[in-house]
């Protein structure tokens, strides 16, 4: 993934960090609580909203269960209609693609769509470092360019600035790119959008290669979907002579019908629109209409290392709408940034550890990063259970075990860090699996309640900073049970 | 071994807990969502497509064969535009009262130029009424995607009610995947700034929306 | 029917008072219900920390201790969504590690027959006027894993609509999580905590007296915040409400 995400501290400390900066906690709430308001209104307007995420669902289980078969039947549909397509095993390969596929028509500079793939394998990084300048488009990755910052959201990267710090980032930055933002901006969403419109006028109208990523690919067709609001993915996919897409390999769909599904379910989720203002099909190339060459870089980079993981694979049917962000109450505070990938919120907590693995730091935190609420699930259009992947993956963290890292069968270790947890656990289920254990830690509980203090040290702390612990009761239920013979001898 | 075949070597090792009898498409795809949602006559269709565009913020007009041409000189008068693209099978008494001067798309046109011209008046292939989205596939009176993408003020017209379907699903059984689609609904928006959706960035600002019949 | 209580580890040693409570209501409805003593725990913090493999014989407990009876009755959302979705799963999961079916078919006969307190009494006994007194405003918070896990809905809302003297206030931002989440309310107890303050914000703003859930677990984190905060509130698990009456109120 994208350099920019090396360090990372884990979920917890950066959390943390954020949970304490006022600013940040009102700008995600304030946006987070008007989508989730939208959204919950234009999902009520379908009275067939959970067939059609039963369907999704099963759409995209199926094309998983068996996409072998549909990878090749999309290249050959793509190839047939005038596309070439490449096949990129990680980051690195998909890089060398398209750095020597934009080397090959000359230019120096690309125009580039909203595309989580390209962020995922750091493309512009790499573009960068080949002397190629990649252009971001949309107003958010936009933002998050031109400050030079990370993307937070799936959706709006730049989900963590308000309209103040966005016009002071356009006022400041537009001119070291192209054209400045115009004198006396203001901070109105509409001026902001406006300002966006003509800096980037210019780059689209001579651009002479776009990158972009697909929402879906259609297998027996070769069709390419992207869906859009603000017309620079028309203006990549239309413009230009030569269009370079990056599409990770489970964003297909079998049939052209399968839309029909998606085209309902996919706005309404993210945007909270009946529709999104655009959304363009292409199939290969079209004469004396759009670009001349069109060439399809398939992606895994991990994928297939999440396709192996049966309880995992399931995140793979992911649309990328970020409802559960929006909907995800431990995101909402601690921001995107802390989940330290292009994938953040509940989504990535169980995508980034699929991807990358769990031996970094912050991969092994990510699984945790949950309080297991459910919302996520909710609202999920494609039914992932997310908090079942996370509870799975945190199985992978604490116990090993068998799994999939860049196509080789490996067997885990546990993660550090875990090792008084683990024996703290497996004391705890021992005692579980004796009554009087338990029933003599309850005793000595209740007889020693007067010394309880209301406050821990050392790692108790981390409950008893914030919150006061209860007092034991005089005696556990159990003892009352007996003592009473079930309460008939009670008072 | 190639990344082609590393790929799929490694989704087809992923998959080895798959059975090999496992049910078809048809039989795992349950459909058991509506074709549309509500009953509606041809003419509520009609109106709820109205509804919806407007909703986006796409403004809507009526008119008949004989008054048509009449409505678009106005619109395009009322826009100020100096020029206006017409896409090359555009019903030419369409246009019969229009002032401005009429560019035709060539390819030797770059986008620089038409840049400049202030209109452009088009067709479309289906207009779908729950969402209040026209889709344009680039049949001739639609033109190549570019002209209706980078002047600012788009005028569509939609044949009502044959042009007209209630949903998606609907919409999608009509279209052609082989001909490039956009499907428009509204003018260009974002939701980027605190995701409080804002008319108006890349796209065409002013969408026009004439309903034809 | 024979009934028992699976009052949970938690209640057993922290909340006798709610099982009290859950035996005197069920027995003002005619249910006399036994209270095994081999139960300990239903193994939830271990699977939902990533010890799944430890909850295994916690499971296999449970099964077994509460094999014989036609009902158990849990007054924990958590605790009864942990055998009635992870159950399921777990014995699923082990048949996909080569290790047969034997763990699935010793877990299947209790499943179906775990219920949480307000189902039991809604859906079993047929029941929402369970004759309780309680004159004192009350705020609902519904926890996570009986609002979405077990689908509870508004059967504990009819129930305390129900009680006579029970002024029931709307509590904003109800459907969101408390920031409880077990092991989660101390390895990212930031998070958690900040949570929980806006939880208790939004149950103070109702002029509640109670903020009253269905899970102790969640009323330890959002009472030890009030606490802490020096909010006039308290927290009551619903039994202790619909236990309460005119000659034995609860406070």
């Amino acid at each position: 993934m994208s350099s920019t995400f090396v360090g990372m501290p884990a979920f917890p400390e950066a959390a943390r960090n954020a949970v304490a900066d006022p600013t940040l906690r009102g700008n995600l709430r304030h946006a987070t609580h008007t989508i989730r308001a939208k959204r919950a209104g234009a999902v009520a307007e379908l009275s067939d909203w959970a067939e059609l995420r039963e369907a999704g669902r099963r759409i995209k289980d199926h094309t998983l269960r068996h996409l072998d078969r549909y990878l090749e039947q999309l290249e050959a549909s793509v190839t047939a209609a005038g596309g070439t397509v490449h096949w990129a095993a990680d980051a690195d390969e998909a890089n060398r693609i398209v750095t020597r596929l934009v080397k090959e028509t000359g230019e120096s500079e690309v125009v580039k769509v909203k595309s989580m793939a390209t962020q995922e394998i750091g493309l512009n990084e790499a573009l960068e470092a080949e002397g190629i300048r990649a252009y971001e488009t949309d107003l958010a990755e936009l933002i998050v360019q031109l400050g030079k910052d990370r993307p937070s959201h799936i959706l709006v990267p730049a989900i963590h600035r308000n309209r103040g710090e966005i016009r002071d980032i356009f006022a400041h930055e537009m001119a070291a790119w192209g054209r400045p933002a115009p004198a006396n901006l203001t901070d109105t969403p509409a001026d902001l959008a406006e300002a966006a419109r003509l800096h980037l006028r210019e780059k689209f109208l001579r651009a002479r290669v776009g990158v972009s990523g697909a929402n879906f690919m259609v297998a027996e067709t070769g069709t390419l979907v992207v869906v859009e609001s603000e017309g620079n993915g028309r203006m990549c996919l239309t413009l230009p002579r030569t269009l370079i897409s990056v599409v990770g390999i489970e964003k297909i769909v079998p049939t052209w019908r399968d839309l029909e599904v998606f085209l309902q379910t996919l706005p309404r989720s993210s945007t909270a629109e009946r529709m999104n203002p655009y959304t363009s099909t292409w199939t290969g190339t079209t004469d004396e209409d759009g670009p001349r060459t069109f060439h399809l870089v398939l992606l895994d980079n991990g994928r297939t290392d999440a396709l192996a993981d049966q309880v995992g694979r399931q995140a793979l049917r992911c649309i990328r709408c970020s409802a559960c962000l929006n909907v995800c109450p431990v995101y909402e505070r601690a921001g995107g940034h802390a989940y330290g990938s292009v994938y953040p919120g509940p989504i990535g907590a169980v995508l980034t550890p699929q991807l990358r693995g769990t031996t970094s730091e912050i991969d092994a935190s990510l699984p945790y990063a949950s309080s297991l609420c459910g919302a996520c699930y909710e609202v999920c259009p494609v039914a992932i259970d997310i908090p079942e992947v996370l509870v799975h993956l945190r199985e992978r963290v604490v116990q090993g075990g068998p799994a999939v890292r860049q196509g080789n069968k490996v067997v885990l270790r546990p993660a550090k860090g875990h090792a008084a947890e683990r024996a703290a656990m497996r004391a705890a289920a021992w005692a579980f699996g004796h009554p009087g254990a338990l029933r003599a830690g309850q005793r000595l509980a209740s007889r020693s309640r007067r010394l309880h203090p209301r406050t821990l040290p050392g790692p108790g702390r981390a409950w008893s900073g914030t919150r006061d612990l209860p007092t034991p009761p005089a005696e556990p239920f159990r003892d009352w049970w007996q003592r009473t013979r079930g309460g008939k001898d009670a008072k | 071994m190639n990344s082609r075949e590393r790929i799929l070597g490694r989704v087809r090792r992923a998959l080895a807990d798959v059975p090999a009898d496992e049910r078809s498409y048809e039989e795992a795809v349950p459909r058991h969502y509506l074709r549309e949602h509500g009953e509606r006559t041809t003419e509520e269709t009609i109106d709820l497509l109205a509804e919806n565009l407007t909703d986006y913020r796409a403004v809507v007009h009526r008119a008949d064969a004989e008054e048509l041409p009449l409505l678009i000189m106005r619109l395009l008068a009322e826009r100020g535009s100096q020029e206006v693209m017409v896409p090359p099978g555009l019903p030419p008494s369409w246009m019969a009262a229009a002032d401005p001067v009429r560019i035709h798309d060539r390819a030797a046109l770059t986008p620089d130029r038409i840049d400049r011209v202030g209109s452009v008046v088009t067709g479309c292939a289906v207009a779908i009424a729950e969402t209040g989205t026209i889709v344009l596939d680039g049949s001739p009176d639609q033109g190549r995607r570019r002209i209706t993408l980078v002047p600012d003020h788009h005028i569509c017209v939609v044949g009502v009610p044959d042009q007209v379907v209630a949903s998606v699903p609907q919409a999608l059984e009509r279209l052609d995947p082989t001909r490039p689609l956009t499907w428009i609904s509204g003018p260009s928006a974002t939701s980027d700034i605190e995701l409080e959706r804002v008319e108006g960035v890349h796209g065409p600002r002013a969408l026009e929306v004439i309903l034809l019949g | 029917m024979r009934v028992a209580l699976f009052l949970t580890c938690v209640n057993d040693t922290l909340y006798p008072e709610t099982g009290k409570a859950v035996v005197k209501l069920l027995g003002r409805l005619g249910v006399e219900v036994d209270f095994p003593m081999g139960q300990t725990c239903c193994g939830q913090a271990h699977y939902n920390t990533g010890y799944r493999h430890e909850a295994e014989p916690l499971a296999r407990r449970f099964a077994e201790v509460f094999g014989e009876y036609d009902a158990v009755v849990t007054p924990s959302g958590s605790c009864g969504a942990m055998v009635r979705q992870a159950y399921p799963r777990m014995g699923e999961r082990a048949g996909a590690e080569g290790r047969g079916d034997s763990l699935a078919r010793a877990l299947a006969p209790v499943v179906p027959k775990t219920y949480e307190l307000t189902e039991f009494l809604v859906d079993v006994l047929g029941v929402t006027d369970v004759g309780a007194r309680y004159p004192h405003r009350v705020t609902y918070h519904p926890t996570c894993h009986g609002l979405r896990g077990l689908g509870l809905g508004d059967r504990p809302r009819r129930l305390l609509e129900a009680v006579e003297g029970l002024d029931l206030v709307e509590l904003p931002g109800a459907d969101e999580c408390c920031g409880f989440g077990g092991t989660f309310a101390v390895k990212n107890a930031a998070v958690s905590a900040a949570m929980g303050r806006d939880k208790v914000r939004n149950a103070e703003s109702t002029g509640a007296e109670v903020l009253c859930a269905a899970d102790n677990s969640c009323l330890m984190h959002i009472g030890g915040t009030m606490s802490r905060l020096r909010v006039g509130m308290r927290p009551v698990h619903i039994a202790r409400i619909l236990a309460s009456t005119e000659e034995d109120p609860a406070v």
